[in-house]
């Protein structure tokens, strides 16, 4: 059995220490918020937060998060309401949205460690994560409106 | 022409899911089939678009697939706005496969284009029923009553019903008449030309949204397929010992061969069944595959493109001529020639391909991110020889589709092994499994030749082009660019060369060809954008007045005249021309808004496109910055004439999106086939363009009253060529083969 927290609740999974983080939250947490792309850690959409940082659920067997803190975008809020999420609605960034729970994923992280990106700071932070669709100029655009939303509060 | 029928007392209403109570509008709406297609024609049966319950709610019925494109915000609030419904108080549902939608194949940009005004009748038709049925509760003449924002007012006493209210007495009355049917004027236009949000945005945010390989279903299980390597081939034998010893693997099922032409079969293989995803990839990593690899195991792509290079030596088959360019080119000797090449390009959607099956109470259910449900139960139905309608299929949304997930080879596969199994079975495809058995976008080559006067006028204009059709896919017999192909910026070209030909040539297919978002107006918008490019710098002149000159006065253009009869999408010619006018007007406010006669750093230069697809036009200027070897796409502007813009964010969206699409193939796009096995696999070695490399995108869209035309692919074509064209400017080496990093380092 391998325990983990996920979204702030205790779990215990019956599966292979090498089994990636992702499938476990896909297939035995029934989490499909997190994207499977890629399965080799080149796409970002299964970004995850491992104790508050941005990782590749993809490559990431349990063995190495047992006894962790996991967030995914399901637990990123309650109800929508962080700014990134907030910000994403106001910008309208997604076209599919298959790869935006990752992306969403990466720009918390980034917004974390750097409350106030310069773009380079953004190309840098989400060059992990592919948009087929293009969605790239409003993800840039969500980030920094984001960024000065939790300017406001702080 | 559509009709509006009221279907709210009909039983089989039941029998389709359709909870009772309240008006059911339905729209018969005229079935388009694709050239392709073999789905059974339309009959007159009743399609339900929109139901208001007695809850005040009005459901409306999205049946085109959400790939991104917004087809299932964009036709309900068509509906909705003639309807005068509140857009809080709507429900969008998907509907199921079903020919009494009409066409459901979400490809061709013509989403809007063919439902724009059905969904407007729809809405008008429930808006006058509801005043009608209030008028009648009131006993007050309909003239005084008022359908507004979900409600209808008299305007005497200031009486109001809601929708829902009126919903049951509605549901009694018979829908107006084609003729008497009131529309809105666009002034009054509440939700048509707004950018309204995506109805799926807070739970894309969420995580909440469900696509096709989020299917969870009781008692389901996980397949992950071994295909075989090369199109056409088959299992000799397998040893899946090692695969059942996996912790997880429930069992391993051989995947039959299907006779060549592919079409959308399941491929060969072995399957792995699994109580999770991860089980049934590493089970199936232990599967030792004996192959008979069959009849494309010599296909290499290198060799490929040069066999059909030489071809462009011999005359092809002409398909639109004007004037007589053989003897135009002995007149003006002098002359200009150059070839174009692109690879094999593959989609990559984002959720690769994926589909849930599962077979009860006698039918086939299916859960898939298809593009075309009605093809999807087609091919079920002619794969296990059952009636179409016991083949049911759920659209979930789609991760990306352009035209991947018209072919439902990967439901099939579903299909399969859950009729064997006689449980639910998801199978989901690999990134790697996706790159290698992709319908490809043909590679190609073409050859413009043209000829000019002394005064630097050209005389002719020579055209030919040869990839693999993708009607190879379905006809073992095609070997050689359809017609309807070639129709797509090639033999529709809007040019006033004295002479001009249009020839194709042979080129056999051995690989799956698909189509790719915009079809063979990316090989033909590279090619003729890149030679009107060649010709103004042989002829001393910008190439936007060359663009001009070739262009021609304001007219519409008729390659039918001249032999050429399958273009225009399948559109009748005189209710959408191909207009001169609007083309310039494009290629004029693109240079207008770059600015692209302001002067350039060293390095750095402009390079312009413009091409008509999908009855849309579209002009786009691009600014690079070449420093030593590497290249740096600075800056963007594209210019869209698309007719009336039934949601303006939504255009603007799929012209940013389209820019960065195009920029991806242009840049680094390359599939290459070795022994008939495409080299790459993931997205190491097909990359995708990544937010450091995207430039500053303006999307500039023509105001229009024009009917609705094409969005979601318009947008991809011209983008090759500007950036070639710009590397030109900046460089003087021109490059014709295609991706730009073989020559640059991107």
């Amino acid at each position: 059995m391998i325990k983990l927290n996920v979204n702030g609740k205790a779990v215990q999974l019956d599966a292979e220490p090498d089994m990636p983080l992702l499938w476990a939250l896909r297939d035995l947490l029934q989490l499909t918020g997190s994207k499977f792309g890629c399965g080799s850690g080149l796409c970002g959409a299964c970004t995850v937060h491992l104790n508050g940082n941005a990782i590749r659920s993809c490559v990431t067997p349990l063995s190495a998060v047992a006894g962790q803190n996991i967030n995914t975008i399901e637990g990123l809020s309650e109800d929508g309401s962080h700014p990134l999420q907030q910000a994403w609605i106001e910008e309208k960034v997604p076209q599919c949205g298959y790869c935006q729970s990752g992306q969403i994923m990466s720009a918390a992280a980034l917004l974390k460690n750097n409350s106030s990106p310069s773009d380079k700071d953004i190309d840098q932070a989400m060059s992990g994560n592919l948009c087929r669709c293009g969605t790239y100029p409003r993800i840039r655009k969500a980030i920094k409106n984001a960024a000065d939303k939790m300017g406001e509060t702080s | 022409m559509s009709n509006v029928t009221n279907i709210s007392r009909r039983n089989f209403l039941k029998a389709a899911g359709v909870t009772s109570g309240g008006l059911v509008l339905g729209v018969t709406v005229p079935s388009a089939l694709p050239v392709w297609a073999q789905t059974a024609a339309s009959d007159d049966g009743f399609n339900v678009f929109v139901q208001i319950t007695e809850d005040n709610i009005v459901h409306i019925v999205a049946h085109r697939s959400e790939m991104g494109q917004g087809v299932r915000t964009g036709l309900p609030q068509v509906v909705a706005d003639e309807l005068e419904a509140d857009w809080d108080k709507v429900n969008v549902v998907q509907g199921l496969g079903d020919k009494k939608y009409g066409s459901q194949n979400t490809d061709g940009s013509r989403s809007i284009r063919k439902f724009y005004n059905a969904m407007r009748e729809a809405g008008a038709s429930a808006r006058m029923m509801l005043e009608q049925a209030a008028a009648q509760t009131w006993q007050v003449s309909v003239s005084e009553c008022e359908a507004k924002n979900h409600q209808v007012r008299h305007k005497k006493s200031k009486r109001t019903l809601s929708y829902g209210e009126l919903s049951k007495a509605a549901a009694s009355l018979t829908p107006p008449s084609p003729k008497d049917i009131k529309f809105k004027s666009k002034d009054q236009f509440k939700y048509i030309g707004k950018p309204l949000t995506i109805v799926d945005l807070p739970d894309i945010t969420q995580g909440k949204a469900n696509y096709g390989i989020d299917t969870q279903l009781e008692n389901m299980v996980y397949a992950s397929i071994e295909r075989c390597p090369v199109i056409g081939g088959g299992v000799k034998s397998f040893n899946a010992a090692a695969t059942k010893k996996v912790k997880g693997v429930i069992d391993v099922i051989e995947m039959p061969k299907s006779d060549l032409p592919p079409s959308f079969n399941s491929l060969a293989g072995v399957a792995v069944v699994a109580n999770n995803t991860w089980a049934a990839m590493q089970g199936r990593k232990q599967l030792k595959i004996d192959w008979d690899l069959g009849p494309n195991a010599a296909h290499n792509s290198d060799e490929y493109l040069e066999k059909l290079k030489k071809r462009l030596n011999e005359d092809g088959e002409v398909v639109r001529n004007r004037g007589d360019v053989t003897q135009a080119m002995a007149t003006h000797k002098e002359q200009h020639s150059a070839t174009y090449t692109i690879p094999y390009l593959g989609h990559a959607t984002m959720e690769p391909p994926a589909a849930t099956a599962l077979w009860h109470d006698g039918i086939c259910e299916v859960w898939a991110c298809v593009q075309a449900p009605q093809g999807a139960q087609q091919t079920l139905a002619n794969t296990f020889g059952i009636d179409v309608d016991k083949v049911k299929v759920n659209v979930t949304l789609l991760g990306g589709g352009f035209g991947r997930k018209s072919k439902p080879d990967f439901v099939v596969e579903a299909a399969r092994l859950a009729k064997q199994l006689k449980r639910p079975v998801k199978v989901t495809w690999s990134r790697e499994d996706d790159i290698r058995f992709d319908y490809l976008h043909a590679i190609s080559a073409q050859r413009y030749t043209a000829a000019w006067d002394k005064k630097g006028t050209v005389k002719s204009l020579r055209l030919q082009s040869a990839f693999p059709s993708l009607m190879s896919t379905f006809n073992p017999a095609a070997d050689r660019p359809a017609n309807f192909e070639l129709g797509l910026g090639f033999g529709d070209i809007p040019f006033a060369v004295e002479n001009l030909r249009c020839e194709k040539h042979k080129a056999e297919a051995h690989m799956r060809i698909g189509w790719l978002r915009s079809v063979s107006n990316i090989q033909h918008a590279f090619g003729v954008s890149s030679f009107v490019d060649e010709l103004a710098h042989e002829t001393g002149r910008k190439p936007e007045d060359m663009w001009l000159d070739l262009i021609g006065d304001d007219r519409h253009v008729d390659p039918a005249a001249e032999g050429f009869t399958e273009f225009n999408y399948g559109e009748p010619a005189d209710k959408y021309p191909i207009d001169t006018a609007r083309m310039k007007n494009v290629l004029r406010r693109v240079v207008k808004n770059a600015k692209t006669k302001r002067r350039l750093p060293k390095g750095e230069a402009w390079g312009i496109s413009v091409h008509n697809s999908f009855l849309s036009y579209v002009a786009v200027a691009s600014r690079i910055k070449i420093k030593g070897n590497k290249l740096t796409v600075k800056e963007m502007h594209c210019v869209v004439d698309c007719g009336q813009a039934v949601n303006p964010d939504r255009v603007h969206s799929q012209m940013e999106g389209s820019m960065i699409f195009g920029l991806s193939l242009a840049l680094i796009g390359n599939l290459s086939v070795k022994n008939g096995t495409i080299e790459q696999s993931n997205f190491h070695d097909y990359p995708l363009l990544r937010m450091g490399q995207t430039p500053e995108i303006h999307i500039d869209i023509i105001e229009s009253e024009a009917l609705p035309t094409g969005v979601g692919e318009p947008g991809v074509p011209p983008v090759a060529p500007s950036i070639t064209n710009a590397i030109f400017a900046a460089t003087g080496k021109r490059i014709r083969d295609l991706p730009v990093n073989r020559h640059l380092q991107v």
